[in-house]
């Protein structure tokens, strides 16, 4: 199959982009380099083409009741402008996806999934809403080109773009309004690198535009294109699950320190409500913990040894641009799980030192 | 990128540089543009050890991937490019330069003679990235 493009991709095949397919999708995975990329965005601003993100809408009288009984997090305790992370989990307590619900109105929402699960992820709303008469789901993918303008000048730099007070959109709220002349984009203050910064979704026609309003307004504060290969070292550094890697169907969100977003006391009988209740009464048997490792980069599905016995497996690793160390996460049993731990990785056949160290490995500064 | 015409090249896109009986050993631009920002630099033989065309002689990792070091000639190693450590960046600023990875003492100097010649190589790369 062909792969898919996102409305940049000429702009990136301009900036000498080095592409590769993600999920089926012919993406940037760098442009200057990681670190150079990485560094920008911790130290000023980046900007990143994310239109490979799925969007479904969810409308209707019974929007909000469908929401609250397929994902984890109440979506009740949300206002009109204001996005909220969340799961979607089986039966099991396994995870469907991870994802961010906007709510325009209580009878309207947005909701943003992961490139990879979009088709799964509509058929899985599809199939489990409660209230298909009264909460109407479609697939808006096509209609939404994305970036991400990461960093702590991201403000200064949008500001001039827009057409409204941006400075009033609080993290974790969004607005609707125009970015350099194009209407009818969202304007969210959220992320997935740790920095302040703001996520804007817009119409495909708008993408040269924006982009290029966004890069010429960045110029005086060193503003970079950022590929996929930055965009993973700066989530994993501030320790925000990817899909796939860290989470799946086979992990549950207790398991995945996840519990924030999980909450089994709320009203509605969500999907997995359950079987997490029953998980966190037995107590968990694993954790997922993030670890410094010794000399080498431990990379997803290398074995994790404690007394010379695998104990656990290895997530995602990478080398910390920010903190100069080798990070990882992973799961392991419950009792090895507390931070001070001391572990091993079998890297390629040979073992290296690891310790449970608190996370997010990298906080903001500011 | 870059295909100095006085070097031989591998297959696995090493570089070899003759110097009397000597050999200097590294990654090619297109290796390092590969691989990305090199992170690290693990050597599996060490000075003395003798190697043979072929063996893993030291592994790049970069922040994104990590990849062996076949030696393209066999011979006693005689050193390794300490000045790395810690300047790993080297090896994709300056590859066929201060990037260099081992010196091998040449066993056989035909081994050399097997190897590509730059226009070859940039052949077989172009043809690797279509």
């Amino acid at each position: 199959m062909r792969l898919m493009r996102t409305p940049f991709y000429q702009l990136h095949v301009e900036a000498g982009a080095r592409l590769v397919d993600f999920s089926g999708w012919e993406m940037p995975l760098q442009f200057s380099g990681i670190l150079d990329e990485h560094r920008a965005v911790r130290e000023s601003v980046g900007l990143f083409d994310v239109s490979h993100m799925g969007e479904l809408r969810v409308k209707g009288p019974r929007a909000l009741d469908a929401l609250q009984v397929l994902m984890t997090n109440d979506v009740s305790a949300m206002v009109d402008g204001q996005a909220q992370y969340t799961v979607m989990c089986l039966p099991s307590g396994g995870i469907v996806d991870d994802l961010l619900v906007y709510r325009f109105a209580e009878d309207d929402f947005l909701i943003c999934v992961n490139a990879a699960n979009r088709q799964k992820d509509l058929d899985w709303v599809l199939e489990h809403n409660p209230f298909p008469k009264g909460a109407f789901v479609t697939d808006e993918s096509a209609r939404w080109a994305q970036v991400a303008l990461q960093g702590r000048n991201a403000l200064p730099i949008l500001k001039g773009l827009v057409d409204f007070p941006l400075e009033q959109v609080g993290t974790y709220h969004f607005t609707l309004g125009a970015v350099a002349g194009v209407t009818g984009c969202i304007v969210a203050r959220t992320g997935y690198t740790g920095e302040d910064g703001y996520e804007i979704f817009l119409s495909p026609a708008g993408a040269r535009t924006v982009w290029e309003a966004l890069m010429a307004a960045g110029e005086p504060y060193g503003i970079k294109p950022v590929g996929l290969g930055a965009r993973d070292t700066l989530r994993l550094e501030s320790r925000y699950c990817l899909y796939g890697n860290d989470i799946d169907h086979t992990t549950s969100p207790l398991e995945a320190g996840l519990g924030w977003v999980t909450k089994l006391d709320k009203t509605a009988p969500f999907i997995g409500k359950d079987a997490l209740r029953a998980q966190k009464s037995q107590g968990l048997s694993r954790r997922l913990v993030g670890m410094v490792v010794e000399r080498r980069i431990a990379r997803p599905h290398q074995d994790i040894i404690a007394n010379g016995r695998k104990v656990g497996h290895v997530t995602s690793g990478t080398r910390s641009p920010s903190l100069d160390l080798n990070i990882a996460l992973g799961y392991v049993p419950r009792p090895l799980a507390r931070p001070g731990s001391r572990l091993q990785v079998d890297i390629r056949g040979r073992l290296a030192n690891a310790q449970v160290v608190r996370t997010p490995f990298y906080r903001r500064p500011y | 990128m870059q295909f100095p015409p006085e070097l031989r090249y591998s297959q696995e896109h090493e570089w070899v540089r003759v110097e009397g009986d000597e050999a200097v050993i590294g990654l090619t631009d297109f290796a390092q543009h590969s691989l990305g920002d090199v992170v690290y630099i693990e050597y599996r033989s060490q000075p003395g050890d003798h190697v043979a065309v072929g063996d893993v002689v030291a592994e790049v990792e970069s922040v994104k991937a990590v990849s062996e070091v076949f030696s393209p000639v066999g011979g006693e190693l005689l050193d390794t490019n300490e000045d790395l450590d810690g300047a790993e960046e080297l090896v994709n600023q300056d590859p066929y330069g201060g990037g260099w990875l081992l010196r091998i003492r040449l066993s056989d100097p035909a081994q050399v003679d097997a190897l590509m010649d730059a226009s070859t190589y940039q052949a077989f790369v172009a043809e690797q990235d279509s």
